[in-house]
């Protein structure tokens, strides 16, 4: 009888040191939900920024000419776009995460989290500056590419410290940057695959591995 | 018959002191804060098991600074690592051999 009590605390002490040792060196509380979100939000984005696009080369086609004004209110819109996308995936993505860290009773901004945040915005800080100097000189071809390269990256870099599986959606995000770039003009649609439909794939894989009861 | 036990650290009993050294093992350097928000406990009684490790060998103590507040951060030592990892082995003796 005391052997087994025995058994039974020393079973739990070992549970319990691996317990800490995962909860204190990566970000457990990652919500599948969340990508679902900020794909769905980017799959949105993709669809009005093609309708925009539609719009512009329907005038284009119809005056007959290439206007510079349209051209820079195309610019504009675009970008507002991106950001308004942008934002939307973000606090969504925030907003499941943060529900799933109040379930497990664990902080959302600690260590594992802040270490996550850093290693993440580094790889996407430097894209988001190589694509700002490549439309600062009107190469927009590449822009999609490098949105999913630069992301990839960034996600690969991150999965060391939080859910391990990001690792895989981080290759694909580089593979499909890649293969990309042998079909430039087809970015947008790269891009909704990419961002969107990735995303809501791997979302739904982890909310069945991690989160359904 | 090596007797299982062996390994086990006596200054390894207490749950805070494993906890310290379970987060040493995979974090290279943590401070002082970061130690008590995933422990959860308060200063006194976190800042005393940090003494008694490091006067054990056990931890490496850096005193530095994040503009002029004081950043108090801890590492493992090589005597500490091979405590921790002799402590996990006898444990799991423990239970292979009552098993």
């Amino acid at each position: 009888m005391e052997d087994n009590n025995q058994s039974g605390d020393t079973l739990q002490e070992i549970k319990d040191i691996r317990r800490i040792m995962e909860r204190s060196s990566r970000f457990i509380s990652l919500s599948g939900l969340s990508g679902i979100s900020a794909g769905a939000c980017a799959l949105i984005g993709a669809f009005i920024g093609r309708y925009i696009l539609k719009n512009y080369y329907g005038t284009y086609n119809s005056h007959g000419f290439f206007s510079g004004d349209d051209f820079s209110r195309l610019k504009i819109k675009l970008t507002g776009l991106a950001l308004v996308v942008f934002a939307a995936a973000f606090i969504s993505s925030f907003y499941f995460t943060w529900q799933k860290a109040k379930k497990q009773g664990l902080p959302v901004w600690d260590y594992t989290s802040k270490r996550l945040f850093w290693n993440m915005l580094i790889p996407l800080l430097a894209g988001a500056g190589f694509i700002l100097a490549m439309l600062q000189y009107d190469e927009w071809r590449f822009v999609a590419p490098a949105c999913l390269i630069f992301y990839g990256l960034a996600l690969v870099n991150a999965s060391k410290y939080t859910l391990t599986d990001i690792r895989y959606l981080g290759y694909c995000e580089i593979a499909l940057g890649l293969i990309n770039m042998l079909f430039i003009g087809y970015g947008l649609y790269f891009w909704a695959t990419g961002f969107g439909v990735l995303h809501i794939f791997y979302g739904a894989i982890m909310w069945f591995k991690y989160e359904k009861k | 018959m090596k007797n299982p036990i062996n390994g086990l650290n006596k200054i390894f009993e207490s749950r805070i002191r494993l906890g310290v050294m379970s987060i040493l093992v995979v974090n290279e350097e943590i401070s002082f804060n970061d130690l008590k928000q995933m422990l959860e406990v308060t200063d006194g009684n976190l800042a005393t098991h940090l003494v008694n490790l490091e006067e054990n060998g056990f931890i490496k103590v850096h005193k530095g600074f994040i503009g002029r507040k004081t950043n108090t951060t801890y590492s493992l030592t090589k005597p500490g690592e091979k405590a921790f990892t002799d402590h996990i082995v006898a444990l799991e003796n423990m239970i292979k051999g009552i098993k």
